[in-house]
């Protein structure tokens, strides 16, 4: 409070120059940031993006000053408010900590005190840095509580952080966060371990939060459509540098760096299409901290590489022309011509679709749990699948979308045969499977459907080679007549998904996260799958990889006319790549249609605020803003009538009260296009667009 | 001849003990040298704690190879004049012998029944440990994997068997009644047969694809695993008596057995729980999933997919237990149970030493902090373990 | 929550019948009941002797009806044998026809001892009181201390501090009551060796020894700190060690977890972070492990009743064991059995307490 004086409020709130951080192991030292600048103005948000392990958290966490015991500050300075933070003693520190600077990160439950009630949490922090009393200190948090628009804040305050759903402890944090008024935030992948429409949620309350208390914010982010909302500036971060530092608009519209184009290139924007217009995605591996090329990290990746210029000499950031502090670390900005389109990627004929492969009629899936630790004989029963119905063709993508316990994962473990289905049909091929478990099922019918798992780190036995894996699925789908036969078709494999043979001894570890999702693919397909079930394969990848790997899907699926049923909750990857799209809530398909369908009105309404929710890295795009109120109901108490209504903008527009009551029945609309809603055909013909695409 | 002063016991003891000093130079060297390419083993010679708790635990594995060089006297020999002899006391009439560390109450040589005690832990614990962590895995993974009414009827027993303190079990089992009525030999005989269950499921579920291979295998493990089996339970004149003594491979005394028996009785139900917690957490990974949908049989997820996962809290555990093992061993001897009373184990000789403790302390301090000194090697080389698996 | 205490209490009492009913099968086997014909008759009995007084004194019949009339819910057998009717409810010279129906525990009938020649229930409850004695002091010594090394160690992992009392945890969990308390004698309580001569050469001590080698005084003429220090102490020992490395353990977890890099960032100081959000979170996991330390501790106190003379429940149990007292011996394990599923039970609902995640869902 008292250091605030001598600062003059157009200096900026934070600078950090030529930081250095390294990790000391005890093999190396890992330098995991090296010289580092960017500066916070007051009122501005700043993003920082980058690849996982490029080095944000720990440019936040230097920040903070709390690099745990291996890590140090080797180099440069930081200043917040004037005051260079490296150098500072450990009370004047924690007096800064929490008062001067906040921060907020990815895992809302996990920030939490789990034995403490939120009041006390929230009411510390005053306490602490105003030496304020009791009674003002639950106050302020009342008053804060519902600053961050959560209902009946004295319960809340009462409450245990295990108590509150996701978002709303997600919020908690927030608030705990703005208790003293802090002079800069800062957001750690806030929202990465939520669902789009409560990201968004969060997303507008921290912009709007940020401007009514003049905060300056670093939002740390992977996706560069979330720093275009909330960031008015921004710094790209490629293997613990800063390449390219500038104002958002300008970066997006007119990089003026190799990495920054690339990354543009590989996700999928409005407008990319897999079969005429292909992400292009970024060649080779990030490399390790203690293996960096020499010269530019970027080199061995860069499209524009010059031998003997980028590897020779450590390239410096440099100030481009055209004011705006914008900045990039590229010894050939000058000479790229950086509005050529991507070399036109060979453009490739739309798979024709086939016959059906797999049919649903009816589909309903419930779980019966026991009421928790006590009421042993209280059964309740989940509602995983209602009523599921559809059917799959041949050589077609067909997008299941809807955020988590919507029903996805359960819907994928009954057609795989890991649970048997309450009630309902599936016919795969020609055969009723909906009762069959799968050790039940014939090697051929286990073989065709198979799966890709989300979470590289989990999908592979991490005791057994890559080889291994695959041979051994190869064994149990009975390819191959013998040992050396099987080993050559696990070889093929590996060409298959583009992994060097030699990986076949390789032990998971030592693969990094995209590698080992090929392996997964390529175990996936060993026994000539006809239909995989693909769960969230790409979303925990990097964006540079994800689309590589979805290429490398579509390329095997377009070879071997597979049914790709795509499960997902990122609406800008599914309108990319599928070819029908399915939307599910709460357990019901609320919408199936084509993807053009799905993605122009008239919309489901909740497949409307699921793309509003969508942050799209692209400045031509306007969209309309439509935040849902309150969480998803839990599937063990479905609200009456629509499951959708308690959240629903549209039910005002429903005569009567038949949102409340009754379970609308699933409409058709042109062309197959499927709504389980009220609405009347008028107003869904009257629905605008949610995305805008300016003209260019 | 002069009784030998401190610090003549102590050179003569660390003389006695040359082999050891040697194989454990070696060992040290030969593993430091190649540290890097030794994975978990490795990397221990990271850990100053771990070094020394495995520095222990092989000086006394390396004591009980070598405990006939290493003896002095014959553990079991009385010699007159020697009761109660303090240590570095010289035996009369024999140039140049002396009872290092004294002599006991039935004037035998403390040293030497120390290392003869040293033979019989170092032999009992592991092969105890390794048959409880058979038991204990065979039943652990089906009750974690499955869950349900196995899981719970499992649960039950092992709880009911960890409800009784161990003491008490003991004197249950191992009593002259009970072992007469041979009650410990038919638990051993369901015991052991967990070994070979194991073993087998272990082959089937991975080769039955292969079945030529599988049957050959499945064949070796039945053949010598069933004749060890047979050998190791029957004894002469027990209520098992299967084999002719001609074809008993191992000739294992009766009252060890029942000991052997018992404490892997006592130890299974703990090695359960903890392989039913870990099966609970691993199966919930993808690649359980994984080869679930790819039409794995049970077995196969439960022993390739599940248990080498959870190897390293096991290794970890298996440190321990054989300490805690080492400790069970010596509470039987402690109570006279199971072991003959002249036995040398290090139980049997603290309880006999006690009767006199208030005057005579060595004869049972010798064999109380040789038990401590390798249940602390284990305790810490398991924390050496811990600790580096956790690093990376 | 009633009905989860209804089912654990069920299980409990299921359990508890399942382990009487083993014990009482293992202490009833025919070996056991010639061993008691022998030396309650003649030692010198031939086998048909033997035989028959089993027959004649109840023991013959089948196993589940005599556990039946052991617990007292089915009516003790009577015999009528020239004119004189005995039976197991019936006392000596007493009114078969005014003797009652059922003895068994349910009637609070343990039984009677033959080798202290008392009622089993008049022994359990006099031994019992000495142990709990004993126990309340570990208890006392124990569990701060334990708690204490676990959170100073666990709160800063790997500083020097940790190290130490990490060393000193290990080698106490390394080191069983019977090992620790033949040290502790050899050091404090030895006529010969350890301090005490030492001290009483300087006159310090009016006695031999510093610590006294048994604890037989503490019954007779009041617990002292010399006659009870060093039982407590062993007891304690093994205890401590291993406890401490629990709410360590349980420590370095919670002090990595998330929410304390939450508080420290609020500018929540180290004390001030360790006292009010690391300490509860942490001392979650080691309640349950004193409560189950309890089996343990029953372990701990035979041997030490056993190594310093106390005559408690431990050593009762020592010598109802080694004697086939057989009645004494199931009461023994009767209340050995309760008391470890109380602290089951106990450390289940505790935890339930202590954590507020469960309390509620
Ligand atoms: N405690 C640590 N010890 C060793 N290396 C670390 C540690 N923390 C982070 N690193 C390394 O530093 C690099 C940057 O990590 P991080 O800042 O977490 O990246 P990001 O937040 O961008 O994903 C990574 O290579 C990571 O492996
Ligand atoms: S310096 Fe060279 S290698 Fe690096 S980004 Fe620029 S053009 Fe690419
Ligand atoms: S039925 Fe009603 S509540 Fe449900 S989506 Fe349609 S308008 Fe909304
Ligand atoms: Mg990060």
């Amino acid at each position: 409070m008292t250091a605030t004086t001598d600062w003059d409020p157009s200096k900026p709130i934070l600078e950090i120059e030529n930081l250095s951080i390294s990790f000391f192991t005890r093999l190396r030292e890992i330098p995991a940031v090296m010289d580092f600048s960017c500066t916070v103005m007051p009122g501005e948000a700043m993003g920082l993006v980058g690849e996982s392990g490029c080095g944000k958290s720990t440019v936040a966490l230097a920040v903070m000053r709390y690099l745990g015991k291996n890590g140090r500050i080797t180099g440069g300075s930081i200043r917040f408010k004037g005051r260079d933070l490296t150098t500072m003693d450990d009370e004047a520190l924690r007096q800064i900590r929490g008062s001067g600077i906040a921060m907020i990160y990815q895992e809302p439950m996990a920030s939490l005190n789990p034995a403490m009630r939120i009041g006390a949490q929230l009411a510390e922090v005053p306490m602490i840095h105003e030496g304020i009393g009791r009674e003002a200190a639950w106050k302020l948090a009342r008053q804060i509580v519902a600053d961050v628009r959560l209902p009946d804040p004295d319960r809340i305050l009462k409450a245990y952080p295990h108590q509150l759903s996701g978002g709303q402890q997600q919020r908690i944090v927030i608030a705990m966060a703005l208790m003293s008024k802090p002079a800069l935030l800062i957001l750690d992948e806030p929202t990465t371990a939520l669902d789009v429409t409560v990201e968004a949620g969060i997303v507008d309350l921290v912009k709007d939060l940020g401007h009514k208390y003049g905060t300056s914010i670093l939002f740390i982010s992977h996706n560069l459509g979330l720093i275009l909302e909330v960031c008015d500036r921004l710094c790209v971060m490629y293997s613990g540098e800063a390449v390219e530092t500038g104002a958002v608009a300008r970066v997006f519209d007119r990089m003026r760096h190799p990495y920054t184009q690339a990354l543009f290139r590989s996700i999928p924007l409005p407008g990319a299409d897999k079969n005429t217009h292909p992400l292009v995605s970024i060649p080779g591996n990030f490399p390790l901290p203690h293996e960096r090329p020499p010269g530019c990290n970027f080199g061995p990746r860069c499209a524009y590489f010059q031998a003997g210029r980028c590897d020779a000499q450590e390239v410096p950031m440099v100030l481009l022309p055209g004011g705006d502090r914008h900045e990039t670390r590229c010894l050939r900005s000058a000479e790229i011509d950086w509005d050529k389109p991507p070399v036109a990627a060979r453009a490739v004929a739309r798979t024709p679709v086939g016959e059906v492969v797999l049919k649903m009629t009816d589909l309903r899936k419930y779980y019966e749990v026991s009421g928790g630790l006590f009421g042993g004989s209280l059964k309740k029963v989940v509602k995983a699948n209602e009523t599921l119905s559809f059917e799959a063709r041949a050589g077609e993508t067909l997008a299941i979308v809807g955020e988590s316990g919507c029903g996805k994962s359960t819907f994928a473990k009954v057609l795989m045969g890991l649970e048997t289905a309450t009630s309902g049909r599936i016919m795969l091929f020609d055969q009723d499977i909906q009762d069959i478990p799968i050790e039940k099922r014939g090697t051929d019918t286990v073989s065709s459907v198979q799966m890709v798992f989300q979470n590289p780190f989990d999908t592979l036995n991490p005791s057994m080679t890559v080889g291994r894996q695959i041979i051994r699925a190869l064994e149990i789908f009975g390819e191959g007549a013998n040992d050396a036969e099987r080993r050559d078709r696990m070889l093929e494999l590996l060409d298959l998904v583009k992994l060097p043979r030699a990986f076949a001894d390789r032990m998971p570890r030592q693969l990094s996260g995209g590698q080992k999702q090929r392996v997964g693919i390529a175990r996936a397909f060993a026994g000539g799958a006809k239909i995989v079930v693909a769960d969230e394969p790409v979303s925990a990848l990097d964006v540079s990889v994800q689309a590589a790997v979805t290429d490398l899907l579509m390329e095997i699926q377009r070879k071997n006319r597979t049914t790709l049923l795509f499960i997902s909750h990122d609406l800008s990857i599914v309108r990319y790549l599928s070819d029908r799209v399915m939307v599910m809530y709460l357990g019901h398909v609320v919408e199936l249609g084509t993807t053009d369908q799905v993605f122009s009105p008239p919309y489901h309404p909740y497949t409307e605020a699921l793309l509003s929710a969508v942050p799209i890295a692209d400045t031509r795009v306007t969209k309309k803003r439509i935040v849902l109120e309150g969480d998803i109901p839990s599937a063990m108490n479905p609200p009456p009538g629509c499951p959708f209504q308690t959240r629903c903008r549209w039910k005002s527009q429903v005569p009567g009260n038949l949102c409340e009551t009754v379970m609308p029945p699933i409409r058709l609309l042109a062309g197959d296009h499927q709504i389980k809603c009220h609405l009347s055909d008028d107003v869904l013909a009257g629905m605008e667009p949610v995305i805008r695409i300016a003209a260019q | 001849m002069d009784a030998l002063s401190w610090g003549q016991i102590f050179g003569r003891i660390a003389w006695q003990f040359w082999p050891v000093w040697a194989a454990l130079i070696l060992t040290f060297a030969v593993s430091v040298s190649f540290k890097r390419r030794l994975g978990l083993y490795g990397k221990l010679y990271d850990s100053p704690v771990g070094m020394v708790g495995f520095g222990l635990v092989m000086f006394w594995v390396f004591t009980a190879l070598f405990a006939p060089v290493i003896m002095t006297h014959d553990p079991l020999t009385q010699v007159s004049g020697m009761k109660n002899a303090l240590p570095g006391f010289p035996q009369k009439g024999a140039e140049g012998a002396y009872y290092l560390l004294g002599g006991d109450n039935l004037a035998r040589d403390v040293f030497s029944r120390m290392v003869a005690g040293s033979v019989l832990v170092i032999q009992i614990a592991p092969m105890a440990t390794i048959f409880a962590f058979m038991v204990g895995i065979t039943l652990g993974l089906p009750a974690g994997y499955y869950g349900g009414k196995l899981d719970t009827g499992l649960s039950f027993l092992a709880n009911q068997i960890l409800a009784f303190p161990v003491i008490l079990l003991f004197y249950l089992l191992v009593t002259p009644e009970i072992v007469a009525s041979g009650l410990p030999q038919y638990i051993g005989v369901v015991l052991f047969l967990f070994p070979l269950i194991f073993l087998i499921v272990l082959i089937n579920s991975r080769l039955y694809v292969k079945p030529a291979l599988r049957n050959l295998l499945v064949g070796l493990v039945v053949v010598i695993g069933g004749w060890l089996y047979l050998s190791l339970l029957s004894s002469p004149d027990t209520r098992i008596d299967l084999l002719p003594p001609q074809a008993d491979a191992l000739e294992i005394p009766g009252n060890i057995l029942i000991v052997f028996v018992s404490v892997v009785f006592v130890n299974a139900p703990t090695v359960f729980r903890i392989i039913r917690g870990l099966v609970l957490d691993i199966k919930t990974r993808d690649y359980v999933a994984a080869s679930q949908t790819r039409g794995e049989g049970p077995w196969y997820i439960m022993l390739w997919e599940i248990l080498p996962n959870a190897r390293g809290p096991l290794i970890v555990d298996f440190c321990l237990r054989i300490g805690y093992t080492t400790i069970l061993l010596g509470t039987l001897g402690f109570f006279g149970l199971g072991l003959s009373p002249e036995s040398p184990d290090w139980g049997s000789t603290i309880n006999a030493g006690r009767r006199l403790l208030s005057i005579f302390v060595h004869p049972a301090l010798v064999p109380a902090l040789a038990l401590m000194s390798l249940v602390l090697g284990l305790n810490l080389l398991a924390d050496g373990l811990r600790e580096e698996s956790l690093k990376d | 929550m009633l009905a989860f205490l209804i089912r654990r209490v069920l299980t409990m009492v299921l359990t508890a019948l399942c382990l009487t009913f083993v014990v009482f099968y293992l202490t009833n086997l025919p070996p056991n009941l010639e061993k008691l014909a022998k030396s309650e008759a003649s030692t010198r009995m031939s086998d048909a002797d033997v035989a028959s007084w089993i027959e004649r004194n109840g023991f013959g019949r089948p196993m589940l009806l005599r556990y039946g009339e052991w617990l007292g819910v089915v009516p003790g057998w009577t015999r009528t044998e020239d004119g004189v009717t005995r039976g197991r409810c019936i006392e000596a010279g007493q009114d078969p026809a005014a003797a009652p129906l059922r003895c068994g525990v349910l009637q609070g009938d343990w039984g009677f001892s033959t080798v202290f020649k008392q009622p089993v229930s008049q022994i359990i409850a006099e031994r019992l009181s000495a142990t709990g004695l004993l126990m309340l002091w570990v208890m006392i010594v124990m569990v701060p201390t334990s708690l204490l090394i676990g959170v100073l160690s666990g709160m800063r992992e790997g500083s020097r501090l940790d190290r130490g009392l990490s060393i000193f945890s290990i080698a106490s969990t390394a080191t069983p009551e019977y090992v620790s308390g033949v040290v502790l004698i050899a050091l404090f309580a030895s006529t010969t060796t350890g301090i005490s001569p030492w001290l009483a050469e300087q006159g310090w001590i009016s006695g031999k020894t510093l610590f006294l080698g048994t604890a037989t005084s503490a019954l007779d003429s009041g617990i002292t700190f010399w006659n009870f220090g060093l039982p407590v102490m062993t007891i304690a020992l093994y205890g401590i060690g291993y406890i401490a490395r629990m709410t360590r353990a349980s420590m370095t977890e919670v002090m990595t977890a998330q929410y304390i890099r939450t508080a420290r960032l609020k500018g929540v100081s180290f004390g001030m972070v360790v006292m009010k959000h690391a300490l509860r979170n942490a001392l979650i996991a080691p309640f349950t492990v004193i409560m189950l330390q309890f089996p343990w501790l029953l372990n701990g106190v035979v041997i030490v009743e056993t190594l310093f003379n106390y005559k408690g429940f431990g050593w009762t149990l020592v010598q109802a064991a080694g004697n086939n007292d057989i009645e004494l011996l199931l009461a023994c394990s009767v209340v050995a059995v309760f008391v470890v599923l109380m602290t089951q039970l106990i450390s289940d609902i505790g935890y339930v307490f202590l954590n507020p995640r469960i309390r509620v869902s």
